[in-house]
């Protein structure tokens, strides 16, 4: 799997220009209806204030950045300067509202994955992947709706930093739309199986697998979504989703502010019986001591 | 993965529980529990399949020296037989003391 | 053999140290805890185990390669959970993320009543069990949820011994403690040097080349960079001691999670276009805003 230095063979990209297309970037621009272009930062991050439904909200995105200043971060990875200012751009918002109303963060994710590189490691990805996690999350915690759009991958590092914190996951209905915790060919390197294998053992195996409606069925998703152009935001699309997350939001402000709302849920009760286990014997020992 | 299960006949006398080990490579857990009838019940899940005689063995020896009404509980992975009776051996002394 | 009177302090001390690293992960929950005050939650008795593993064929272990105990540290009452970092390199699945989510939790729900149960996290773990892919992701954001709530009450202390170290999704989870101790043995990164050489190729992460590899995120470099807090010997009482240290200072001044301004002040500085090495990062951080 190509690491993406060479910027040419990133998919939609046109010599006249340097912005490279993606599917995050089309869903951003037709939802806010601005490029999301910041004064500082990567050019790979997407932040736009916009108005949905009644309200100001706030939209974030990742799109492939050629010109990034890290080698190992040009096809919309999170990597550390996405981390760090992406961090920045929250604690904003939850700053900026702090006295008054929460406005809703909705993030279109289409990332990559983190970004993998000897500079990432140096200056400790870990800690800005985990700046603009916990931002996400003390943005939830504070009644912030937030809200995570998933209109294509959604991998490894930029599922946790991107969607993981959000109250409510929804993903489209399309065979390019991808949560996992790993790509498929480095999944079978590193448990030493074929890919074939794989394959296999995700038709019996649901978390392993690879396909939407798989992931859907453990329960985390709020919506998996039909949308008639998933690749290319129309007005009649773009109208559906936005209906669709005004829903989400409105259900956000209803439910309580942490993540047990995806362990109660459908799916939950039938593929993560040991999570509700887990959860339910351990009280009942913690109270005993 | 192999499941392998033997009985052997005990005096009756029921043992206190214990745990010890760690599923990691070339060693195993054991979990030694009270068992509810006179017999000793032994059940292994195993990584390295084919060896149930080289169980047998270990067992065998073993309960020669071991009597109690024992439930014992192996998750092995790729233990050798020394390792295997070092930790049986081990049990048995946790669930003594 | 030498009297012992005749032995200097120093090599007296060194011959009494008890190795921390070789702790499995229960001898180590009950190292940490005060003397006499473990007791563990869904210990491998209860038997809740992976229902994934034995699925595929692999062997699964009795406490999940998670151990939680409640106790005290320093008097005070405490959780403490240790990964089996020989299980599975420590990967976080359904059972064992789900543990840890809980400690944390009930942690939280102790302090919102008042009582001020500590946590500390004794990790290693080479991330998400992919054998359990999309729940270990699922949990894992559940943990970071619950870390992230906890450490607003009391401080969470994160200690990253060896030798499996802390990679992937977990590192994550010491990045948003509160305090990270650290041996030298020790590796905290967030992709492990295997996986960036198998997408990036050997000239950017040579895995093989140790010194190489701990430079980068060893216990040492993460010390002088400010990535952990403390810097330890493979010494079971010294981590103890300097876990209850840490907790006797209370709250950090700032998170590590929170410092962006100068983590982006400190990127703005540094030449991209070319690849840097550990003392260069060190330097750099040292002579930059704090």
């Amino acid at each position: 799997m190509d690491g993406g230095a060479d910027p040419r063979r990133v998919e939609g990209w046109c010599e006249m220009s340097t912005v490279v297309t993606s599917r995050g970037r089309k869903w951003f621009e037709a939802l806010s209806g601005s490029d999301g272009k910041q004064a500082e930062g990567p050019g790979s991050l997407l932040i736009a204030e916009a108005t949905l439904g009644q309200e100001k909200v706030a939209y974030v995105a990742l799109a492939p950045d050629p010109n990034s200043r890290f080698p190992r971060a040009r096809v919309a990875e999170v990597g550390v300067e996405e981390g760090w200012y992406g961090t920045k751009a929250i604690q904003g918002v939850i700053e900026a509202d702090k006295n008054g109303t929460k406005r809703p963060i909705i993030t279109v994710v289409d990332s990559k994955c983190q970004a993998y590189g000897r500079r990432e490691e140096l200056v400790g990805i870990h800690l800005a992947a985990a700046g603009i996690i916990a931002a996400y999350a003390e943005a939830r915690m504070a009644g912030h709706p937030v809200i995570a759009l998933i209109v294509g991958r959604a991998v490894s590092g930029s599922f946790l930093a991107l969607a993981g914190q959000a109250n409510h996951m929804i993903a489209f209905n399309d065979p390019e739309v991808l949560i996992h915790a790993m790509y498929k060919d480095a999944a079978a390197r590193i448990t030493r199986r074929t890919v074939e294998e794989l394959d296999k053992l995700s038709e019996e195996i649901v978390p392993m697998a690879y396909d939407i409606k798989s992931f859907n069925k453990l329960g985390g998703l709020y919506k998996l979504l039909d949308v008639v152009t998933p690749d290319e935001p129309s007005s009649v699309t773009t109208a559906q989703v936005k209906s669709v997350l005004i829903d989400a939001i409105a259900d956000a402000r209803r439910t309580p502010r942490d993540l047990y709302k995806r362990l109660e849920s459908e799916g939950a009760k039938k593929y993560r019986q040991a999570s509700i286990e887990v959860r339910k014997k351990m009280t009942e020992q913690w109270a005993a001591l | 993965m192999e499941k392998l299960s033997f009985e052997y006949p005990t005096s009756g006398k029921k043992p206190q529980r214990f745990h010890v080990g760690v599923v990691g490579s070339g060693d195993l857990e054991i979990l030694l529990e009270p068992s509810k009838d006179a017999t000793a019940h032994v059940t292994i899940q195993t990584s390295v399949t084919g060896f149930e005689g080289t169980w047998k063995a270990v067992l065998d020896r073993f309960f020669e020296g071991y009597e109690e009404a024992a439930n014992i509980d192996i998750h092995d992975f790729g233990a050798t037989p020394g390792t295997v009776a070092l930790r049986l051996q081990q049990a048995v002394e946790g669930s003594r003391s | 053999m030498t009297p012992a009177t005749l032995l200097s302090p120093e090599v007296l001390s060194l011959s009494e140290r008890r190795s921390y690293i070789e702790l499995n992960a229960r001898a180590r929950a009950t190292q940490l805890l005060d003397p006499g005050t473990f007791h563990e939650l869904l210990g491998p008795f209860d038997r809740v185990q992976s229902p994934w593993l034995p699925m595929q064929g692999i062997v699964p272990q009795f406490d999940d390669g998670c151990v939680v105990a409640k106790g005290t540290i320093d008097g005070l009452p405490a959780v403490v959970i240790a990964m089996e970092g020989k299980f599975q390199g420590g990967s976080i699945g359904e059972v064992c993320g789900m543990k840890l989510a809980m400690a944390f939790a009930l942690a939280r729900q102790d302090n919102e009543k008042g009582i001020p149960t500590r946590a500390v996290l004794s990790l290693e773990s080479g991330g998400v069990r992919l054998q359990e892919a999309n729940i270990g992701e699922l949990v894992i954001a559940e943990i970071y949820s619950e870390l992230v709530a906890l450490r607003k009450h009391i401080p969470v202390i994160v200690v990253i011994a060896g030798m499996t170290g802390c990679f992937g999704g977990m590192s994550l989870a010491a990045g948003l403690s509160s305090y990270v101790v650290m041996t030298r043995q020790a590796r905290l990164s967030m992709n492990g040097p295997e996986v960036i050489e198998l997408e990036a190729g050997i000239e950017e992460m040579d895995s093989k080349n140790k010194p190489f590899i701990w430079g980068i995120c060893g216990g040492e470099q993460r010390f002088a960079t400010g990535a952990a807090d403390v810097l330890v010997e493979d010494d079971a009482e010294e981590i103890t001691q300097a876990v209850k240290d840490l907790f006797r200072k209370g709250q950090p001044g700032r998170l590590r999670s929170a410092s962006y301004e100068q983590y982006i002040q400190r990127l703005s500085g540094l030449d991209t276009s070319k690849q840097w090495t550990a003392e260069q990062i060190r330097d750099a951080w040292k002579g930059g805003a704090k």
